[in-house]
């Protein structure tokens, strides 16, 4: 729909894979912090009650 | 497809006369040109009522949700698949219905005709396979096939696939159709280019939901969209709003969506609202072989497992 590929992410990840969950977290938010704010899916009109 | 009438008023006229059915769903006239009204007849007498013509397009699979009466209803291929997808989903019962079957040649396209001329039409008649269009001041005859709905230029479904009756030979079903150009093209886009597609796609919406509203999929006794506690979905008609409501309705669409091209048949912006919904018939095909509405038999892809569902999106 127009966002961009590296903001969206599927993991699989087991009550037991801790560190798999840590390495998947800490890769999305540094692939997110890279791509910078989101500067498309945002309201321009004053939010609705 | 003129001729079904006399058939459709003759199964009609005798499912109420021996009792089989409380009433029955079909077409008539409507109060403007091209836009045929589905109604409900309920005695006999008022059989005369019924209408068939290249107006009937809206989908009357839409009225039959959670109804208890014994119901005959007038089907078109489309309208047939979406029978069997409110049977799929207990929406109705198998032994509720009478399905007239009605082999189709395809609707004809109000916005496209209304859009070729500058003032009000007020009269359109059809023979055969021209259509004229009358107007003050203008008289035009065009070919059907120019101005069909595109839904139904793309058809490949357009014999009945249950029904009890049926009105008139089977049709032949268009071959060789390439149903999915316009989607290849919108996934070849970058993000951007996409998103300035969608936004310009949508520009036009009033959030009338006149889309939701037609569509025999969208029966849920609160939508989403009105739902207030909590809010998914701002009610306003900011961009991003007005996305995420066509976005999230054609996802609830997934696997279910016939088709049969009421939503765009009823924006008043005319809109073409089934890009979102065709992108994920394109999908269900192609991923789970799926087609929605073809047969009782088989349950929808996204209500069974398959250890070999494709899952190549998740990382």
């Amino acid at each position: 729909m127009g966002i961009e590929p590296g903001r969206l992410h599927f993991s699989w990840i087991s009550s037991a894979e801790s560190t798999k969950f840590v390495d998947v977290v800490n890769d999305v938010t540094a692939g997110v912090k890279a791509l910078g704010p989101n500067k498309t899916f945002l309201k321009t009109e004053a939010k609705v009650a | 497809m003129l001729a079904y009438i006399e058939k459709i008023k003759e199964i009609s006229r005798r499912l109420l006369q021996e009792g089989n059915v409380d009433m029955v769903i079909g077409f008539r006239r409507g109060t403007v040109p091209m836009m045929n009204e589905p109604c409900f007849v309920k005695t006999p007498e008022d059989v005369d009522n019924l209408v068939w013509d290249s107006n009937c397009g809206i989908n009357l699979a839409n009225y039959l949700t959670n109804r208890q009466e014994k119901i005959g209803i007038v089907a078109k291929g489309c309208d047939s698949r979406n029978i069997v997808t409110h049977i799929i989903e207990n929406k109705i019962k198998r032994d509720q219905l009478v399905i007239i079957g009605v082999p189709c040649k395809g609707m004809i396209d109000r916005h496209k005709i209304q859009a070729m001329f500058e003032t009000e039409i007020e009269h359109v008649t059809e023979l055969d396979d021209k259509i004229t269009i009358k107007g003050v001041g203008f008289e035009k005859t065009l070919e059907k096939k120019d101005v069909l709905q595109d839904n139904c230029a793309l058809c490949i479904h357009r014999n009945p696939v249950i029904h009890d009756e049926l009105v008139g030979d089977l049709v032949d079903e268009q071959k060789n159709i390439d149903r999915y150009k316009d989607i290849r093209n919108i996934e070849t886009l970058s993000p951007e280019e996409k998103w300035r597609y969608f936004d310009n796609l949508l520009s036009a919406c009033i959030r009338c939901y006149a889309c939701r509203n037609a569509c025999p999929l969208c029966y849920c006794p609160t939508c989403f969209v009105d739902e207030s506690r909590p809010q998914w979905v701002g009610k306003s008609i900011d961009p991003i709003d007005i996305r995420t409501f066509h976005f999230l309705r054609a996802y609830h669409c997934a696997g279910r969506c016939t088709d049969c091209g009421s939503c765009e048949r009823a924006c008043p912006m005319g809109i073409k609202v089934r890009l979102f919904t065709k992108k994920l018939e394109k999908d269900c095909l192609e991923l789970f072989d799926w087609e929605a509405g073809m047969t009782l038999e088989k349950r929808p892809p996204l209500d069974t497992y398959r250890p070999d569902d494709p899952d190549d999106f998740i990382k």
